[in-house]
């Protein structure tokens, strides 16, 4: 994997210069580099990881697995398309084994996730059926593992 | 009342203690402190070998080995030396020992008898004084200098050998300079050996962690002459990240080895049969492991030397171990005088360079056995001491 990609995948927020020095790359070639790879679509965002649990905002999430019956002119693509756009839809995911369509999503409340999938998503032509699972804890989120502090317990200093 | 300190051996109370022990107690009472102190890798160690202790345990295999360790283990082990470093080593010439710190100590004390000499090339880690000294030796400091990128020449070898000379110390890659002897000098150090009875005591606990170029040459594959004179001390600490498993081992001819295995049936019995378990397990399915920590550890390695070198702390560039050395003369202060401050003022806890040698005098050790964001938060801080001291 290009390491330029691996150290943004883990942290975005890594300067020009520190990129530079970890790559070995100067730091000219680091922005020209991102910038290709911005424009190509390669990193298509960067984003933070948030903590919603410690920020107090009581979120509720939920993973939505969606059966669907694809028609001539309306497939998983053009489904999984018009799912994407709404807003409130984190990740949408075409899925093998029991079910076609995995949908994550995040709302104020239970009630907000029970009303999208009662009045945007079961509507829709081609879905079969839907099974609402509610998120109860996240113990771990994009690789970082949440609510614990991680110590090094390495002693100070050994020569 | 016994009088202790007339009872005790004069040889161990002349012994030393460590000088920064001090100054790493205030820091561990320093809430918010930050090191780049420790010298043992921030990997946990790889789940294929710890599962192997594990499975050991389970199956209920809680016996003393043999004294020189399990037969497969030390197969391996010549295996494995064959594979990474064209060495070759027969079965009878290695043991398992606790952690590469035995073999040494093994090694100094079936060689040096009161009044014999050994050249240590320094800095360095700081065993093989105490070491030598409980074995009544006399210790000959070499001062590696930074011009020659803290190598030892062929020319300071040759200066300090003496008809006393027994033992050549071979700290390579080298802690705390992170120096490594490539080929070519190694043939030039070769040179000068050849025809004395001086043996080598090569300690290559580093020699998976080098960096750019040619992997670790041992000097015992230069020739068969230096085959002949060489004791390698190595271990899974480093490589593996294994420290706490306390598992090294030792290799060299079978005159040597054999006396050194009489000591350690005497002392340790043998080494601890989970981790030998363990190691076996590294040997066989981990090079993958050890690769992509030394890719890891290549990163930041370059993080901290333009770090350091950006900050005005001139840093040589280090191709071994994990530890860099920057100077610090240019602030006019003595290592220790220069990590109490930087520890008072901001938290960060260095090593004073003198800690392994007269010669470290001028420079700190900076381990980058540290995630990224730590390193990058230490030099941050660092700078700010720097900006400080200008005023």
């Amino acid at each position: 994997m290009e390491m330029l990609l691996k150290l943004l995948s883990e942290d975005a927020r890594l300067s020009l210069e520190q990129l530079a020095s970890l790559t070995g790359l100067s730091e000219t070639e680091v922005a020209e580099r991102m910038d290709e790879l911005e424009k190509e679509g390669v990193i298509a965002g960067y984003q933070a990881v948030v903590n919603w649990e410690r920020a107090g905002l009581e979120k509720v999430q939920s993973i939505i697995e969606v059966r669907i019956s694809p028609k001539r002119d309306f497939g998983f693509d053009e489904f999984a398309d018009t799912v994407a756009r709404f807003p409130e839809v984190e990740n949408v995911y075409l899925m093998s084994g029991g079910y076609d369509i995995s949908i994550t999503i995040h709302g104020a409340s239970f009630r907000d996730i029970a009303m999208f999938v009662a009045k945007r998503l079961s509507p829709m032509e081609s879905v079969l059926s839907t099974a609402t699972h509610f998120v109860l804890r996240t113990y771990k989120e994009r690789g970082i593992i949440l609510n614990e502090k991680p110590e090094d317990e390495r002693s100070l200093a050994s020569l | 009342m016994i009088d202790y300190e007339k009872l005790l051996c004069s040889r161990i109370k002349e012994l030393k203690p460590s000088g920064i022990r001090r100054f790493f107690s205030v820091a561990a009472e320093m809430e918010d402190c930050i090191s780049l102190g420790v010298g043992e890798p921030d990997f946990v160690t790889p789940w294929r070998i710890r599962d192997a202790g594990i499975r050991s345990l389970d199956s209920g295999k809680t016996w003393y080995t043999a004294n020189a360790g399990l037969a497969v283990l030390r197969e391996e082990i010549c295996e494995y030396l064959n594979r990474r470093f064209g060495l070759h080593y027969e079965f009878d010439e290695t043991f398992v020992t606790v952690g590469g710190s035995e073999g040494i100590d093994l090694c100094m004390r079936v060689l040096l008898e009161p009044g014999d000499e050994v050249i240590l090339p320094t800095p360095s880690f700081v065993a093989y004084d105490a070491c030598a000294h409980m074995c009544g030796a006399k210790v000959v400091p070499i001062a590696t200098k930074a011009e020659n990128s803290f190598r030892l020449t062929a020319g300071e070898l040759k200066a300090a050998i003496t008809p006393k000379t027994k033992l050549l110390v071979f700290p390579f890659p080298c802690n705390p300079t992170g120096a490594v002897m490539r080929r070519a000098h190694l043939e030039e150090i070769a040179k000068v050996l050849s025809g004395t009875d001086i043996i080598v005591l090569s300690d290559e606990i580093y020699a998976e962690l080098t960096y750019g170029g040619e992997r670790h040459v041992s000097i015992a594959s230069i020739s068969e002459d230096m085959r002949a004179r060489t004791v390698i001390v190595n271990g899974f600490s480093k490589a593996y990240a294994m420290t706490g498993w306390r598992l090294g081992y030792l290799c060299g001819p079978r005159a040597l080895i054999d006396q050194m295995l009489k000591l350690h049936q005497y002392a340790l019995m043998c080494a601890p049969t989970m981790a030998q378990y363990g190691a076996i397990t590294a040997l066989r399915e981990c090079d993958d492991s050890v690769e992509a920590m030394a890719t890891e550890y290549n990163m930041r390695r370059r993080l901290i030397v333009d770090g350091f070198n950006r900050l005005g702390l001139s840093c040589f560039e280090p191709e071994g171990a994990f530890y860099s050395f920057p100077c610090i003369k240019s602030t006019g202060m003595k290592s220790l005088e220069f990590c109490e401050k930087l520890l008072e003022s901001q938290r960060v806890a260095l090593v004073p360079g003198d800690a392994f040698g007269a010669s470290g005098e001028g420079f700190v050790r900076a381990s980058y056995s540290y995630s990224v964001s730590h390193i990058a938060e230490a030099l941050r801080r660092v700078g700010e001491f720097l900006k400080e001291l200008k005023g």
